[in-house]
This record gives C-alpha cells, structure tokens and sequence, in this order.
C-alpha cells in the first residue's frame, strides 16, 4: 500500500488510469465521466427545498431534472476519493489561501474567496452553456472524436490562459 | 449488454459512487486537485494538467471505439454550435482561471481541506449553474446560432473511426513527447 501514500503519481499514469476507468463507465452504467451537471441538479434541489410549491417551473428541469443521480454520487465519490488520497499522503489539510496567490495577492481570506466564488458562478454558468466541463468535453467528449467537446476543450484553455495570465502579469502586485 | 445493471438504479448510484471515488484518487495523485498546478496550466508553467487529460483521451479512446464497434456501449456525442460551444466555452474559461479549479477537480479540492473550493467554488459553481437555468428560456436562440455542420471529427476528416483515431492519438502523443523534450 506504500503507492498510495506516495504524494504524487506520473500524470500519464493517472491520466491512463481515469482512460480505462471510463471504459467501466461506458461499460456498466452507459454514461461518460462528466461531473458539471450536478451543480445544476444541486441548484435546483435547493431551489425546492427552499421555495417548495412556489418554485417556478423551469424549462431547462424538464429535461435535467433536479435529483440525485449516476453523477451526482460520482462527484460525492471524487471529494471521498481526493480526501482519502490526501489523507494517506499526508497534504489533506485546512487551507484558506493556495500558494501562487499569496505571493501575488497577499494572505487575506476575503479576496480570495469573492474571486473564488465569482470563478465559481462563471464555471457553471460557462459549463451549462457549452454543455459540459473539462471532463464531460475535455475527457470523454474528446476521447469519442466529438466536434463540438474538441472545440470547447481548446476555448476553455484559450479563455483560461487570458484571464490567468491577466490576472498574474497584470493585476498581481 | 449489462442492460440489468445499467437500468438497476440502486447499484447506479454505488457505482457511481465507487467509480468517484477512483476517479478522486486519480486525480488527487496527479496534482489536478491543487490550485497552483491548475494555475500554473494557464500561465503555461506546468503542464500536467494537459499531460492528464490527453493521455486520458487516448487510452479512452481505444477502448471505447473497440467497444463500441462491438455494440457493447453506446456513444455520447452531442453537436455544438458557436453561440454555445464558443461563447460558453471562454466564460468556462475565465471562470477556471480565477476559481483555479473545475467542476471535477474543485470537489477534490474540498476534499483534501481547500476552502476557497469549498466555500468560494461550491456556492459559485450553485449560483452560477442556477443562473442558466433561470436564463436558459431567453437564452435559447442564441445556443443556437452558428451550429457546427458535423458532429465528429470523422466526418470533419474524411476519414473512418479507427484512422481517426489513430491520426488523433498520433498527434497528441507527439505533443506530450514535445512538451516532455522541452522539459515541460
């Protein structure tokens, strides 16, 4: 067992791995990996949970409906699988403040967190609109010759790669 | 083929669970649940995050095809258009860069104790998703607009499944060796 309390594995190794881990998805629950869903799903549990019997009837539900599914446990699965993992390595710990952007932007929680969140909003906003996520097009669409995940994969790199970069050689003090 | 399992919604939801779980450790291993490796994909300083991906593509690649060509699974491929591939796709993009996480590997961050993925991200990605959905009626039209004329890249190079996918594989592979030889 000493492997997986290794820190890090070989990126191909992992990237070999999570290949033939979605010949299994394919295989026996007849679904790519994608994880971006959920979120909406999640939004819209929430929305009911909150509002009940007021909650608008909204049209994109009726295709995606709101409940725990395939996917969602997945994503449940990945936040298990990524604590054991750090917790076996030894790197799971609290932290409020990754490293690169205490260098740039100084140990202060807020800011962090108020970008974080604006990031997030536009992860699942983008995610939605494009229909999928760096798995759902960026693996599993890519992998089955998709047009339309091979372009989303490149735009999410080429809007990432702007705002990153602006954010680091511009903003950063 | 597995068309018992693959309607048991019970063991979906374990197996969902359990192939999760697989996939956390992958990408927990692979340094993808980190910020500063995500981050440093966009500023193009590290490239693991791509070297996970591809290698991921390739090696699914071949056995989804080999699969599908024996009618053991199906195929999930939806079409795209610039209104919603394009534009969706760089709003996807800024969102990664100041997250500094996805959908995926935002949920191993919080897993392994990252808070600005946990509360920043979570509430983000809740708020953001909710947005389209309320959205979405209005939206419509122009997802639409500019749709891709074909679906997969075999029709787009004239070529059948198994020589695309060689050809796709072939130059992903001379990218990865490229970035290995740059010491990238």
């Amino acid at each position: 067992m000493e492997w997986l309390m290794m820190e890090q594995w070989s990126p191909y190794v992992c990237g070999a791995g999570i290949g033939i881990l979605s010949w299994l998805t394919f295989l026996l629950s007849d679904k790519p990996l994608g994880t971006s869903t959920t979120y909406v799903k999640t939004a819209g549990i929430l929305e009911r949970l909150l509002r009940g019997n007021r909650a608008p009837q909204r049209e994109y539900f009726k295709t995606t409906p709101p409940s725990i599914d395939w996917q969602w446990m997945l994503v449940l699965g990945i936040i298990i699988g990524a604590f054991l993992s750090s917790m076996a390595s030894g790197q799971a710990r609290i932290e409020w403040v990754p490293e690169p952007w205490l260098t740039a932007f100084g140990a202060a929680a807020g800011p962090r967190l108020v970008v974080a969140f604006i990031g997030g909003a536009l992860l699942g906003l983008g995610a939605r609109w494009a229909g999928g996520c760096t798995s759902g097009h960026g693996i599993s669409g890519t992998m089955q010759l998709s047009v339309a995940s091979w372009v989303a994969a490149i735009c999410f790199f080429v809007g990432g790669i702007a705002v990153a970069t602006f954010l680091y050689a511009v903003l950063a003090i | 083929m597995y068309e018992g399992l693959r309607q048991n919604r019970n063991a979906q939801l374990l197996l969902g669970l359990v192939f999760g779980i697989v996939f956390g450790v992958f990408l927990q291993k692979a340094g993808v649940t980190r910020y500063e490796v995500i981050i440093g994909q966009l500023l193009l300083t590290d490239f693991t995050v791509l070297k996970v991906m591809m290698s991921a593509a390739v090696v699914g690649m071949f056995g989804v095809h080999a699969m599908h060509g024996k009618g053991m699974v199906n195929l999930h491929i939806r079409g795209g258009s610039f209104g919603a591939t394009v534009v969706g796709g760089l709003i996807f993009g800024a969102g990664f860069a100041l997250l500094g996480y996805c959908p995926g590997t935002v949920a191993g961050a919080a897993g392994q104790g990252a808070m600005d993925a946990l509360v920043g991200g979570f509430t983000g990605l809740l708020l953001g998703s909710w947005l389209f959905a309320v959205l979405y009626p209005r939206l419509k039209p122009f997802l639409s607009r500019g749709e891709f004329a074909r679906k997969t890249l075999q029709e787009v190079l004239h070529l059948r499944t198994w020589p695309a996918a060689i050809l796709v594989s072939a130059l992903i592979v001379a990218l990865l060796l490229a970035l290995e030889w740059l010491g990238l």
